[in-house]
């Protein structure tokens, strides 16, 4: 391990963040810290927006005559 | 380990690198140059063949190389490399164990045979159908099941990293949220999700037909989800060439981040509404109205812009705010004229970035307009607007990074510093030629993939102006500058890899860790901290924030020129 | 900390906005907003747009009208292949017929008259992409796409095809005639 990471691993940090661990994270900090509700979005609104209104405006097409 | 010495004066980070990890940056990023080697020879042909003067080729091969050329360059080189940098930003950055390094292996060797099989069928040459592979024009069914082979390869590494990040949160190797870039690769991991299922969507019913199972592909149909693959693919690109970016700030100035609300809101507006833009493809075709193709076109109101031009201010104004830091604060331009240019991490990442923005951003949103697209569609302002994104964008970014992958990855010193130093300058001012000229050959109408714009012996054809025939050379001239210069990189890649010389790090021992029971890294409360902390005085960044003004002015005014030259051609409703 | 290591604050979102990037931002979705609104607004006042007229249809019908168009108003026959040139009355229905590797028939349109033109393939897609004006389409086989052209200067002009569509896509040309009434 290198000096930096082992500085890293002693240092005196995990006491002083226990210390401010009751301060609420926003809401959306919680939204950008969830990987999961992310991939949901990323993948639902494009999927909404322009596959799926896409294909029913293609499916819509008249015959024509 | 101790990062590489060629940063040494700036602060590290002190890394933890799981073995296995590294061995799949490795081998992900020789495969990833491979085929950026091959499709650079392939680059010369090509554009030896659209040099009017030289116009080397027949049309049978042309056509064959420059479909293996988009193949091997769009998707091999860049998506090869972007696994390495997901590897990288999960389990590197958050000093985690890689998640189900077997799978990893697994979905490596996939995308290779994929890869693998998608060349043989072009190569057999009944597959010239350009990488797009519009139906109803049939390739060999080698050709689909390549591709496919190689996405569920992609997506299966997507998957190993939301695994990684999960791991790295449950043994909290990490205290807090993940690091910026590592969002940026988070970003990239979900669009590809979204590209890969569409390409899924498409692609597997198209293999179907192509071996008979099913009759037939409507082509509007493919079009329009081929383009959530195709197009949504270039903007995993973005994502991760941004994060190149930030990472880039980080190693060479310790830059830290102006705001990190600011740039991760960026980034969701990338995860929500960048992937709609495949809309800027279909911008002319039958059927579909213009609410969806403006909506979609313009990212809802050009939100993904929005968050391009927030990167582009926030990544050289964390630099600025660093180097002022450091002293470099005399006028509006010190802290960039003092930049180490003759570093290619960073002259390779502050070109990709200027070259992003001013070539191919611009040019994306005047091609994307639902209106403009009618003076661009299909000409060679589209290949001319592509290589300034995803060639000096992305390819350019990924160079630069790759100069400090080789010391702190594969352990080797950069073989022919010389050499480094020019290479991004000259891959950088080829390409820009090369994009230049096509996007003005283009408006002149010269057509993309398109072997003989002279029209020889054809009674119908059509003679271009002189204007035209000159800028389709001196495209060329750069293109070929460009292969010079890529070929520079692929020869310094490979030398250093193999024969480079290897660094010791003076007390530098292996961290190993068997799978499963890696130590849980202490919250890293106080670790180093980096230059530049607080930006928050009033105009820390005056710099940028002029150079960002430029940009502006500039995009305002090609804007409005092409309206103008819109609202001279026929009426058309 | 920088970009590689996770944010300092446990509590990020709260950090202040630097003024240089709430300026930037603000600045930015003002023109995003702008070239927006800019579509929209051409579609009401601007003279080049697409109209939204398609349909779905087959190779055979949309040959069979093109043939009748073809019989009804030709004027002439071009080149050795005896390409007919046709002629139809203003603010007719104009039929093109893309196929490999062809524009048909020729066209012969009268100067500032308005036409319905009907642009559909018959068997690959190909780009319609009229030379010097630079006007580009997308045509599909199996949807006839209807656009209101309006020529408004006399001369030849050239339809080639800027949608790669196999071996001999570089020979796809044909010629369009705006003539003076
Ligand atoms: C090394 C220097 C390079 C040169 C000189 C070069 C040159 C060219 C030329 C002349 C074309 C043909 C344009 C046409 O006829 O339509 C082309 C197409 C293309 N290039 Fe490159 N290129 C280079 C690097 C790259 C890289 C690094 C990428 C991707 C990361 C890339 C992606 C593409 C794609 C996707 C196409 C379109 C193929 C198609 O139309 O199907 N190129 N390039
Ligand atoms: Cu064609
Ligand atoms: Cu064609």
């Amino acid at each position: 391990m290198s000096e930096v990471a082992r500085n890293n691993a002693k240092g005196p940090a995990a006491g002083s963040h226990e210390d401010i661990e009751d301060e609420a994270i926003p809401a959306m900090q919680h939204l950008l810290d969830n990987p999961f509700i992310l991939l949901f979005l990323g993948v639902v609104v494009p999927t909404v927006l322009y596959v799926i209104w896409g294909v029913m405006e293609i499916v819509g097409i008249p015959i024509a005559k | 380990m101790a990062l590489n010495r060629m940063f040494r004066a700036c602060p590290m980070t002190g890394l933890k690198v799981h073995e296995p990890t590294e061995a799949l940056i490795k081998a992900n990023a020789v495969a990833a140059v491979v085929s950026l080697a091959v499709g650079g020879v392939l680059a010369l042909l090509i554009t030896l063949t659209r040099w009017p003067a030289v116009h080397l080729l027949p049309p049978d091969w042309f056509y064959l190389l420059l479909t293996a050329h988009g193949l091997n360059m769009l998707i091999y080189w860049i998506i090869f490399f972007e696994v390495a940098i997901l590897y990288f930003g999960s389990s590197l950055l958050l000093g985690c164990r890689l998640a189900t390094p077997r799978v990893a292996w697994f979905a490596f060797w996939l995308m290779v045979l994929g890869a693998l099989m998608n060349n043989y069928a072009v190569f057999r040459g009944d597959s010239s159908v350009m990488f797009t592979s519009y139906v109803p024009m049939p390739a060999h069914p080698t050709f689909y099941l390549g591709l496919i082979l190689f996405a569920v390869g992609a997506l299966i590494a997507c998957f190993v990293f939301f695994g990684t990040l999960v791991i790295a949160k449950e043994e909290r190797t990490y205290n807090g949220s993940v690091p910026l870039v590592t969002f940026g690769a988070l970003t990239a991991a979900i669009i590809a999700v979204f590209t890969i299922a569409s390409g899924a969507i498409i692609l597997i019913p198209t293999f179907m037909w192509s071996i008979g199972l099913v009759d037939s592909v409507d082509s509007l149909m493919y079009r329009t989800i081929y383009w959530a693959f195709g197009h949504s693919a270039q903007q995993i690109n973005v994502s991760a060439h941004v994060a190149v970016w930030y990472t880039v700030a980080a190693i060479i100035f310790g830059a830290k981040p102006m705001s990190e609300k600011v740039s991760r809101m960026a980034f969701l507006l990338y995860i929500l509404f960048i992937t709609i833009a495949s809309a800027h493809h279909l911008l002319t075709d039958p059927g579909l109205t213009s609410n969806w193709k403006i909506l979609n076109t313009s990212y809802a109101i050009y939100l993904a812009v929005l968050a391009s031009m927030v990167h582009g201010l926030t990544v050289p104004g964390a630099i600025e705010v660093a180097q002022r830091k450091k002293g470099y604060t005399r006028g509006l331009f010190e802290w960039l004229r003092k930049a180490p240019w003759g570093n290619p991490v960073f002259s390779g990442m502050f070109m990709s970035l200027v070259g992003f923005g001013f070539l191919g951003g611009i040019s994306g949103v005047i091609l994307g307009t639902e209106q403009l697209n009618i003076i661009m569609h299909n000409t060679i302002y589209v290949p001319g607007h592509f290589h300034a994104t995803v060639v000096i964008g992305t390819t350019l970014a990924f160079m630069a990074i790759t100069y400090f992958v080789l010391p702190a990855i594969f352990r080797r010193e950069v073989s022919f510093t010389k050499m480094a130093q020019w290479q991004p300058y000259i891959f950088g001012i080829g390409m820009t030629m090369l994009a230049l000229f096509m996007m003005g050959a283009g408006t002149l109408g010269v057509p993309r993939r398109h072997w003989d714009i002279s029209f020889s012996g054809n009674p119908m054809g059509y003679e271009f102006p002189g204007a035209a025939y000159l800028m389709m050379g001196l495209a060329s001239i750069g293109g070929v500058l460009a292969v010079v210069g890529g070929a520079m990189y692929v020869l310094i890649v490979v030398h250093s890899v193999f024969l480079g010389k290897r660094i010791e790090t003076p007390g530098f021992e292996r961290v190993r860790m068997r799978e499963g029971y890696a130590p849980a890294m202490q919250p890293s409360g106080v670790a180093l901290q980096a230059h530049g902390s607080a930006a928050h005085h009033a105009w820390a960044a005056p710099g940028t924030f002029t150079l960002a003004v430029v940009f502006l002015a500039s995009f305002i005014l090609y804007y409005f020129v092409n309206w103008k030259y819109l609202a001279t051609v026929w009426p058309l409703k | 900390m920088s970009a590689i290591q996770p944010p300092e604050e446990r509590v990020w979102w709260k950090e202040p906005i630097a003024p240089i990037e709430i300026t930037w931002i603000l600045i930015a979705f003002v023109w995003c907003l702008f070239m927006f609104i800019m579509m929209p607004y051409w579609h009401i006042f601007g003279k080049q747009n697409l109209a939204n007229e398609a349909y779905r249809s087959t190779p055979e019908l949309f040959t069979a009208k093109a043939q009748a168009m073809v019989d009804k108003y030709k004027v002439r026959e071009e080149t050795e292949q005896a390409i007919p040139v046709v002629r139809p009355p203003a603010g007719s229905d104009v039929y093109l017929v893309a196929r490999l590797w062809q524009w048909w028939p020729l066209l012969e349109l009268e100067e500032g008259q308005t036409y319905r033109l009907h642009l559909m393939s018959l068997d690959w897609l190909h780009g319609f992409s009229l030379q010097p004006e630079n006007i580009n389409i997308q045509v599909h086989p199996g949807y006839e796409h209807i656009l209101q052209v309006q020529p408004n200067r006399a001369g030849t002009y050239s339809i080639i095809c800027n949608e790669y569509c196999g071996i001999n896509h570089h020979t796809m040309a044909a010629k369009l005639y705006v003539v003076k009434k």
